[in-house]
């Protein structure tokens, strides 16, 4: 563990953020408030953390429909995401996105994705700009493991071997695509294996240890950011809803999830951690939780507060100009 | 100013464009060719030459060869667009749109909209359309109404090397995603085009062809179809109006409506097929707001709602010809409530 | 006297054929010198033929609304006395001469450039002799002297000169001031081996043609300024700017009929040559700059009356009377001879060709 007690504080805030905007999330999302569909992140926290706190804002991320976590990973503005997931005036997109596409790209967010596999096409493209402008830029596509099987993937994976570009495919194996497990979908059972297959350096990490993440991340950004090519990143990791808010979840074994909840929690494991070896105290800690249900309580009574989106912003921003 | 190829005037543009902005780079298939041969770079240009030699001058970091994987072409060109470059991916034949559509239709396209306002996509995707090769369905379509029905995308269509340059230099100076179709058939047509870089402005159409009693709106190779068609009427004592709308999306509605006011007859002429076409869009257009100066039906001349045949004679009778076209005018002229 | 053809005219350099519009003399009327005959479109511009000498139109062989290419035999003139028998023989007998070889060369040759100092000059030379220099005005191109450089070409070496920001001209106009344009022109002229010529001058390339005057009296045989700018404040601040902004059809067209006295002579040719003009990179920014220079605060900043009254040699002014760009009445601060060309606008040259050729050619001859 190389990181400082300032980066250990924002890696847990970063965290306790994901975690607590979920909970709210699917709180909201019951009583109503939230139109449309949600994909809860938490659980998967670790993950979009130890990845992101490699990178910049001039770094590029592209999410999948499971995105809030990458968004407030790589620094999105939370009230504004929760104002665009409400639909509402002064969200992120106006309103105009909503939770499938929230994405800043102030903040190098190529957006969350309504289409499995979209996103890693587009983040070889933004290795593209890196490589071709010179700014060791990297950029980072976050897929599942219902992704890895998209052809879309396959060939973002080959180009970013063949142009030799600064990209890294981060492969969240939450176990599940959709309600199909991963088990039966993905063919190899393999999938840092199958992304080594395309001939790039490729390991796979345990999700639930923010540090391992990190670690390996650490390990690829450096390398693409040297102009060392493309790297996979396979995470182990798991889900604590379902698909979507209100996905009964038919096909969970009976106390799964709590089991989930009690074994393979990374913000319990990351406390654990720190507290243990003296880096962080149990106060810095919930110091941070008080302060993050603030800002939770923040975004949501803005949410709740903002108009809906002016009408004729129906017909702005089709075209730049047309 | 010479006579120049559509194709040596999409070359110029180009390599004008490369020279003028770095962050202009050009992806595709065989864009240079010959990488990993013994034979060395740049042994295509382009499966019809129209990069040619950009490698020599620009080298392999702006004129980047691909496998043939268009969606991750396609992403790349859009993520790149969205990152800072100003990219003009080429969709060799536009039929290739359905192993790649999602990128073009789901992302690009909608990332201005999705994202608030904050994306700006200055892409550029050049792709063949096109009969009349035998090159059978999967090479030989003309897709743009596909892609002038979705939002956010703008489509260009241009039928001579004038046009063609100018509005390729526009595409790629545009902040939005712009498919420009080439008509394979037309890359040696010539015409007088300046040296000198210069812009051909969108949802302006091109009035080929002045004349009072019927509009004739057509695109690519039908309007020289429908030059050679008003040619022969006009010594018939039929005096066409000819207009190329050159860019579907932006469409200038204004030129077809006032040119119907005037003529109160339209024939719209279309290489595609005719459901949900560019055909049909413009008849409706006119249907809608001109219905009542018309003096005879709107007709339509397209080709069948077939595939693209592959044996020539098939082929000659699926694409709309001159004689076609001067008789469905010479029936609108005719027409007797 | 004779049978004599009336022939379609070429009006320009890509003239090819015309359009008998309209005949304005009936069958078998008497005509004077200059009176107007028929209407012919061309695929640039719509304009009338002109009489050369009086008159009877005898017949008329070419049909209203017919498209002839050039040389055709468009109608008879001959004395009233001759028979019809020999009108009918003389029409069978009507070949469409084929154009010479000079004609053809020239036409391929097409404009040619200059260089001054690294940048280019556009013009087109045709014939020779005494040398004749022509420039145009703001945001015109040597198209503008497609009536004009016909004329003069059979006794001279007529060279139509594109200014710096205009037509294939460079777009590098420095400061695009009267002394820049003037500067651009005498380094053309000496590049040209062109010692002393004719200068003609329209609008803004009066001015010019008049500062070039005054540096070298000795280069300037006569100087012919057509409407020309520098002798007042007043200019039309709609037509600059909106010829400026002008980037579709509709406004283009608009900006161009104010500088007719019959819109109709503003052909789709006309509006597509200038919006394809204005398309080149820098054409807008170089014609924002010479306006900026010229024009500021939609006034004349520039005044040519002090060099124009100093001039020694022959100097004449011809201005269209319905002029809506440069007012006719600057015509009365330069203290020349003034020709006032009746029912035409701010471009006589054009709208009545036939008539303001004749005052050049004679003044020049004098």
């Amino acid at each position: 563990m190389q990181l400082n007690r300032e980066a250990l504080l924002k890696a847990y805030r970063d965290m306790v953020t994901i975690r607590r905007f979920e909970e709210r999330v699917q709180d909201e999302f019951s009583k109503g408030n939230i139109p449309g569909f949600v994909h809860l992140y938490a659980g998967q926290e670790a993950s979009a953390v130890g990845v992101c706190s490699h990178l910049g804002p001039d770094d590029h991320i592209a999410s999948t429909h499971r995105g809030h976590g990458h968004s407030i990973a790589k620094g999105c503005d939370v009230v504004g995401m929760m104002l665009e997931l409400f639909g509402r005036k002064g969200g992120l997109c106006g309103g105009k996105g909503g939770s499938m596409h929230i994405a800043d790209l102030d903040h190098g967010m190529l957006g969350a994705n309504g289409i499995v596999g979209g996103g890693p096409p587009l983040v070889i493209g933004a290795a593209l700009t890196a490589k071709t402008l010179r700014n060791s830029n990297v950029a980072v596509s976050f897929t599942g493991d219902g992704g890895s099987n998209q052809g879309t993937t396959f060939e973002a994976m080959n180009m970013a071997v063949v142009l030799k570009l600064p990209a890294i495919f981060v492969f969240e194996n939450n176990g599940y695509g959709e309600y199909t497990g991963a088990e039966y979908a993905v063919g190899s059972r393999d999938i840092a294996g199958r992304a080594a297959g395309f001939g790039m350096p490729a390991v796979r990490v345990d999700g639930d240890d923010f540090f391992a993440v990190h670690d390996a991340m650490r390990e690829a950004t450096e390398r693409a950011r040297a102009g060392g090519g493309p790297s996979a990143i396979e995470v182990s990791t798991c889900r604590f809803y379902g698909h979507h808010s209100g996905d009964a979840q038919l096909y969970r074994v009976k106390d799964e999830v709590r089991k989930l909840r009690e074994e393979h929690d990374c913000l319990k494991n990351f406390r654990r951690r720190v507290t243990d070896a003296r880096l962080l105290e149990a106060g810095d800690l919930d110091a941070v939780d008080a302060e993050v249900a603030a800002l939770i309580d923040q975004a949501v009574a803005a949410a709740l507060a903002a108009p809906p989106p002016e009408p004729e912003t129906l017909m702005t921003d089709v075209y730049v100009s047309y | 100013m010479a006579q120049k190829t559509i194709r040596q005037a999409l070359h110029e543009a180009l390599a004008q464009e490369m020279r003028r902005d770095p962050r202009v780079v050009v992806i595709g298939e065989d864009v240079a060719g010959g990488a990993g041969t013994g034979g060395g770079r740049d042994a295509a240009g382009g499966v019809l030459g129209v990069t040619k030699g950009l490698i020599t001058e620009f080298g392999e970091d702006r004129v980047i060869d691909t496998p043939i994987t268009e969606s991750a072409i396609m992403g790349m060109a859009a993520g790149s667009a969205v990152s800072g470059l100003r990219p003009v991916a080429e969709l060799m034949f536009s039929d290739f749109l359905g192993v790649c559509f999602d990128q073009i239709y789901n992302q690009a396209a909608k990332f201005r909209y999705m994202f608030g306002g904050k994306a700006r996509t200055p892409l550029v995707i050049r792709t063949m359309i096109g009969a009349g090769r035998s090159a059978a369905a999967q090479h030989s379509q003309s897709p743009y109404g596909i892609f002038t029905s979705v939002p956010g995308l703008k489509v260009v269509i241009p039928s001579n090397a004038y046009d063609a340059k100018g509005l390729l230099i526009q595409a790629i100076r545009d902040d939005d995603p712009v498919i420009f179709c080439e008509h394979k058939l037309m890359y040696d047509l010539k015409t007088e085009v300046p040296d000198e870089a210069y812009t051909v402005p969108f949802g302006e159409a091109n009035i080929v062809r002045d004349g009072d009693d019927v509009t004739i709106v057509a695109f690519a190779r039908m309007v020289h179809y429908a030059a050679a068609a008003a040619e022969t009427l006009a010594r018939e004592g039929i005096d066409c109006e000819l207009i190329d709308p050159r860019t579907t999306s932006p469409l200038d509605a204004d030129t077809i409506l006032d040119s119907v006011a005037r003529t109160g007859r339209l024939v719209v002429v279309d290489e595609a097929t005719p459901r949900c076409s560019m055909a049909a869009d413009i008849a409706a257009l006119v249907a809608e707001h001109a219905f009542g100066v018309l003096k005879a039906p709107i007709r339509r001349v397209t080709a069948p709602h077939t595939p693209v045949p592959f044996a020539p004679g098939l082929e000659k009778l699926y694409i709309p010809d001159s004689d076609r076209i001067a008789a469905v005018v010479r029936e609108a002229q005719g027409y007797a409530r | 006297m004779s049978i004599t053809p009336i022939t379609m005219p070429k009006w320009g350099l890509t003239m090819t054929e015309g359009k008998v519009v309209q005949w304005l003399k009936p069958q078998g009327g008497a005509f004077a010198k200059g009176e107007e005959l028929l209407e012919i479109e061309t695929s640039k511009i719509t304009n009338v033929l002109e009489a050369e000498e009086d008159g009877t139109l005898t017949r008329i062989v070419a049909p209203e609304d017919t498209t002839l290419p050039i040389g055709a035999l468009l109608a008879v003139v001959a004395p009233e006395t001759t028979p019809a028998a020999e009108v009918d023989a003389f029409i069978a007998g009507f070949v469409v001469p084929e154009p010479s070889e000079e004609t053809m060369a020239e036409a391929e040759a097409g404009p040619r450039t200059v260089d001054i100092g690294g940048r280019s000059l556009r013009y087109l030379e045709r014939g020779a002799g005494v040398p004749v220099v022509m420039l145009h005005g703001f945001g015109a191109d040597l198209n503008t002297w497609m009536f004009t450089q016909p004329a003069l070409a059979d006794r001279h070496r007529t060279i139509a000169l594109e200014l710096p920001g205009h037509g294939g001209s460079t777009k590098d106009v420095g400061a695009g001031t009267l002394d820049a344009l003037a500067d651009a022109v005498e380094a053309a002229l000496a590049t040209l081996d062109i010692d002393r010529a004719h200068l003609i001058g329209h609008s803004m390339g009066g001015a010019v043609a008049a500062a070039v005057a005054a540096r070298r009296p000795d280069r300037a045989a006569t100087l012919t300024l057509i409407a020309p700018a520098g002798l007042g404040p007043e200019i039309n601040a709609t037509f600059i700017d909106g010829f400026v902004r002008a980037t579709r059809r509709k406004d283009a067209e608009a900006v161009l009929r104010l500088l007719v006295r019959d819109p109709a002579l503003v052909s789709r040719t006309m509006v597509e040559d200038m919006l394809r003009n204005k398309r080149i990179d820098g054409a807008t920014a170089a014609l924002e700059t010479i306006a900026h220079a010229w024009f500021p605060g939609g006034h004349q900043a520039v005044d040519i009356t002090a060099s124009v009254a100093g001039l020694a040699m022959a100097v004449q002014l011809i201005w269209g009377a319905d002029d809506r760009i440069v007012p006719e009445t600057h015509a009365l601060a330069a203290r020349v001879p003034v020709h006032v060309v009746e029912h035409a606008g701010h471009l006589p040259h054009m709208e009545k060709a036939g008539a303001v050729n004749d005052l050049i050619r004679r003044f020049i001859a004098a």
